[in-house]
């Protein structure tokens, strides 16, 4: 609340305040923190997740390694669709989606910047805590960096593929599950360079640079074109 | 500047929910848009603000500046764009950026002052009773300034005082030369033309 008061009396009119673009950013990370563990939850369902996977597999250690990857992939992409329901269905609920639809900033900003508060608070929590739930799962120690890498270049095609969906199912009342069946087919791209990348390490036979770059250039994909699409959605959903 | 509107048409889901209408406004001039509930005055509203696609017809806009109508316009509609869980002034400051308050525009203590609601300025949202949510989101219109304005039933859930302060600041803000668009119920009071939408069978 003081800093807030420090920028008003800094720009009476307006004129030194944050860009539009700026403004919404820090708005959704404050909403986020106020809502109470905006990131904690995400992190706790991540860790539940795995910890039903191996429950799940049995005492079998060496299977539990060799499947790691993908169980922390696999949970990743839940958590990420965690929340990913809300991410224009507050505003439209609240009209401030209208005010995006006739604002000047282009509507693809305003997506990409919401979508980039949303990956600060769910994907970039997750790469950070896979490490210690890899730990957890037996995972050779070698390819904790490349389970890191591959979510850290990953989930945000996840977030950007997601809000293709969140702002096709903007108003539909329960779209949290016709959300996740619009889109869990489309991530599966994701999933597969993903798992590919997480499983290379030191002493396996897959080279980690080729399946990594690749999952690089499906998320400066899904950066270029999803906004696009969520926007257009989203010009739609209105009429 | 002029608001000219030739024979609108808007159809949604088969139905037509008004058709050939059109209207003009003068700055300085305030168009009233009567008629029950159901007639589409909202749906006009939303049209002029672009959000929603006319099917048939034509809006434009007469200004110096290159600019389209929505670019120009303030939209006040039933949901406040008031975020629950922020205070109310940072709300005001999240949406005088989002507007592009650079244009000119009270600072949002004075806007707040305006609408009577700079003790509450720190009280999230939340505890704001409607009538006190209405005020905050009226005094968007102040903290940037656009020519049009565009009020969905501006004076719902106000008091008696409220209803006065808002004519009054509706009033300065034809003075200034600007233009506003009202569906209401009740008379504003305010000089202009009146529009009844009737409902179609």
């Amino acid at each position: 609340m003081k800093e807030a008061m420090k920028t008003v009396q800094a720009s009476p009119r307006g004129r030194a305040a944050p860009s539009a673009i700026g403004a919404l950013f820090l708005r959704d990370l404050r909403i986020s923190r106020r809502l109470g563990g905006g990131t904690s939850f995400g992190l706790m369902f991540f860790l539940i997740l795995v910890t039903l996977c191996a429950f799940a597999i049995g005492p079998d250690l060496a299977l539990l390694g060799k499947i790691a990857p993908a169980i922390l992939w696999i949970a990743g992409l839940l958590a990420t669709l965690l929340g990913l329901d809300r991410l224009f269905q507050a505003d439209h609920e609240d009209g401030s989606l209208d005010l995006m639809l006739m604002s000047r900033t282009p509507l693809e900003l305003i997506v990409l910047t919401k979508c980039a508060a949303h990956w600060l608070l769910t994907g970039l929590p997750l790469a950070a805590a896979a490490p210690f739930f890899g730990l957890m799962l037996n995972l050779p120690v070698g390819q904790l960096w490349s389970v890191t890498l591959s979510l850290l270049a990953g989930t945000p095609a996840l977030t950007l593929i997601g809000a293709i969906g969140a702002a096709l199912t903007v108003s539909l009342r329960r779209g949290g599950l016709l959300l996740s069946i619009l889109i869990l087919p489309l991530c599966v791209p994701v999933l597969i360079f993903g798992v590919a990348a997480a499983t290379a390490g030191p002493d396996s036979l897959v080279a980690f640079e080729t399946p990594f770059l690749i999952l690089c250039a499906l998320t400066l994909f899904a950066a270029a074109g999803a906004p696009f699409a969520a926007a257009f959605a989203l010009r739609l959903a209105g009429s | 500047m002029r608001l000219s509107a030739s024979k609108l048409t808007v159809e949604r889901g088969g139905r037509t929910i008004f058709s050939e209408l059109s209207f003009g406004v003068e700055s300085g001039a305030c168009l009233s848009l009567l008629g029950p509930n159901g007639a589409g005055k909202s749906t006009l509203l939303r049209v002029l603000a672009g959000l929603l696609p006319l099917s048939r017809g034509a809006v434009s806009l007469s200004l110096k500046v290159e600019s389209s109508l929505p670019e120009e316009a303030h939209y006040v509609g039933h949901a406040d764009a008031l975020k629950n869980l922020l205070t109310l002034r940072e709300n005001l400051s999240f949406l005088a950026a989002t507007l592009d308050a650079r244009q000119g525009g009270l600072a949002i203590e004075a806007a707040l002052a305006a609408v009577g609601l700079l003790h509450a300025a720190d009280l999230p949202v939340a505890y704001l009773s409607a009538g006190q949510k209405r005020r905050g989101a009226l005094a968007r219109l102040l903290i940037a300034a656009r020519p049009v304005w565009l009020l969905d039933e501006p004076l719902t859930a106000l008091d008696a005082a409220a209803q006065d302060v808002m004519g009054k600041i509706m009033a300065a803000h034809l003075a200034q030369g600007g233009l506003i668009v009202a569906a209401t119920h009740t008379a504003l009071g305010l000089p202009g033309p009146e529009l009844r939408l009737g409902i179609n069978p």
